[in-house]
């Protein structure tokens, strides 16, 4: 079971939790949920805290509010050449957070703590899978 | 060991703290304890990130209070120029949760910058504020010989230094740098013959946080293991935050010391900005903060900051402090924070 193609680096490449990739290419924001105590994960975990569940897998909204956000201009060597680039950490209205990339589209002068967002999967060149936060379309 | 008038066969054990991922050596304690001729007693490595030699000062202690030792060298290091600064950033960039976060570019200042946006936020704080800790600590780095930066800076010097991860600046953050510092720990009968000015551990306090940002919050304004690690300390020792006379706090960042200062109860919770503003953590106003240059001027070689708090605390707590010296202090605290908040070591010194 592998999991290398999550991220712009992978640092990990096994996981009970492979079928987040997986359904990440499908389009789907997946959580896990404990079928005994009932509480949700995001990022997804194979094994609840209360340690007498089983997990079953539930897809998120994506709709989430800002948190915080910092606009990287130095980065480890593996990203130096996508600098700046600005990381935020986001709560989903079903409860967890995510951190992730903020959409290159948003202007740093755009952003603001509190903002609605969504987390979307986006698709990186050589198959790469990623998830980032995106502006809502204006309705 | 000179300072504390032990020789090496006098100590009993060897606890050598340090961030193993920076060293080019496995298994440090081995040569370290090698060279300081501590063989064959025990030694080992400990390791907390930032706070190694925090903990390895509480791991000492228990050594002597549960009687197992007399005698205990708490050794902290770090060589860092031993990476190169393309190692140092793939270090960097690994030191959050690696399957959730580092992927994405992470880095320890962004770590931190996410936490000082949510204080902006949150309590008003300025960047003109935090600058204020940059400057202070730079100011007394030039009175401490050991420091690594010897020159003043002033607010606009730092709001004018390239942009690392917003809104931490360039003297927002503190300098990877090589140093070493070591603590002799001592039961009170060795204590009171080897010295005439012991200083006495009042109070220890250990707590961790989450690794993953995702599992903190709702607030990204404060460091629960701070909070829960002074709580004990203060408990342990029997004081209130008021009656600290000098401390030494984790300032890895600016945003970092600010929240510490609220963490460790020195002002009110959203009042950190404030208090540097008004330059209460100089010398002389309502309490001393890193009057030795702290983690920012200084230097913060990981493994040995913790000692090095604990060398400051004692140089004060024994009037030894020359200029920068607190008038009549005789209590001290240290507070040592690891990696991106995951441990926290609060240890409080009386005389
Ligand atoms: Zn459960």
């Amino acid at each position: 079971m592998s999991f290398a193609k999550f991220g712009k680096v992978s640092y990990v490449s096994e996981t009970k939790l492979q079928e987040f990739e997986t359904k990440l290419e499908a389009g789907k924001i997946m959580g896990t949920k404990c079928k005994k105590c009932g509480r949700l994960y995001f990022p997804p975990r194979a094994d609840c805290d209360c340690m007498k569940g089983e997990m079953e897998w539930v897809e998120l909204s994506g709709n989430c509010k800002l948190m915080t956000f910092t606009t990287l201009h130095f980065a480890p060597a593996s990203f130096r050449y996508e600098v700046p680039y600005t990381l935020g950490v986001a709560q989903f209205e079903e409860g967890p957070t995510v951190l992730a990339p903020l959409s290159k589209e948003l202007g740093e002068d755009e952003i603001k703590i509190g903002m609605s967002l969504k987390l979307v999967p986006v698709e990186l060149m050589g198959g790469r899978m990623i998830y980032e936060l995106k502006k809502l379309e204006s309705q | 060991m000179e300072d504390a008038q032990v020789t090496t066969n006098e100590i009993q054990a060897s606890i050598v703290c340090s961030a193993t991922h920076y060293d080019k050596q496995r298994t440090p304690a081995g040569v370290i304890a090698e060279y300081l001729g501590l063989n064959p007693q025990p030694t080992f490595n400990v390791e907390a990130v930032c706070a190694s030699s925090g903990v390895g000062l509480r791991i000492g202690w228990s050594f002597i209070s549960s009687g197992l030792h007399d005698t205990v060298a708490v050794v902290g290091f770090q060589k860092m120029t031993e990476l190169s600064s393309a190692e140092v950033q793939e270090v960097m960039g690994r030191s959050g949760d690696v399957m959730w976060e580092s992927p994405f570019g992470t880095t320890m200042p962004a770590y931190f910058a996410l936490y000082a946006k949510s204080h902006m936020q949150k309590y008003g704080t300025t960047e003109e504020q935090l600058a204020k800790v940059a400057v202070k600590n730079h100011f007394y780095a030039t009175k401490n010989p050991k420091a690594m930066f010897q020159e003043e800076i002033t607010v606009e010097d730092v709001l004018k230094s390239r942009m690392i991860a917003s809104p931490l600046k360039r003297y927002d953050c503190c300098a990877n740098s090589d140093g070493a510092a070591c603590i002799i720990l001592a039961s009170e009968d060795v204590a009171r013959k080897v010295t005439d000015t012991p200083v006495w551990v009042a109070g220890l306090g250990l707590a961790s946080s989450p690794m993953a940002l995702t599992s903190r919050g709702p607030s990204y304004a404060s460091f629960d293991c701070s909070v829960n690690a002074a709580k004990q300390a203060y408990g342990m020792a029997r004081i209130k935050p008021k009656d600290v006379d000098i401390a030494e706090v984790h300032d890895c960042f600016t945003i970092t010391e600010i929240i510490n200062y609220e963490d460790l109860g020195f002002c009110e919770r959203g009042r950190g900005g404030k208090l540097a503003e008004e330059g209460q953590t100089y010398l002389g106003s309502k309490i001393p903060v890193n009057i030795d240059g702290g983690l920012l001027a200084k230097g913060h070689p990981v493994g040995a900051t913790g000692a090095s708090q604990i060398r400051t605390l004692v140089k004060q707590l024994r009037g030894e402090a020359g200029e920068t010296q607190v008038n009549g202090a005789e209590i001290g605290l240290a507070h040592n924070l690891g990696g991106i908040g995951m441990y926290c070591a609060v240890t409080i010194l009386k005389t």
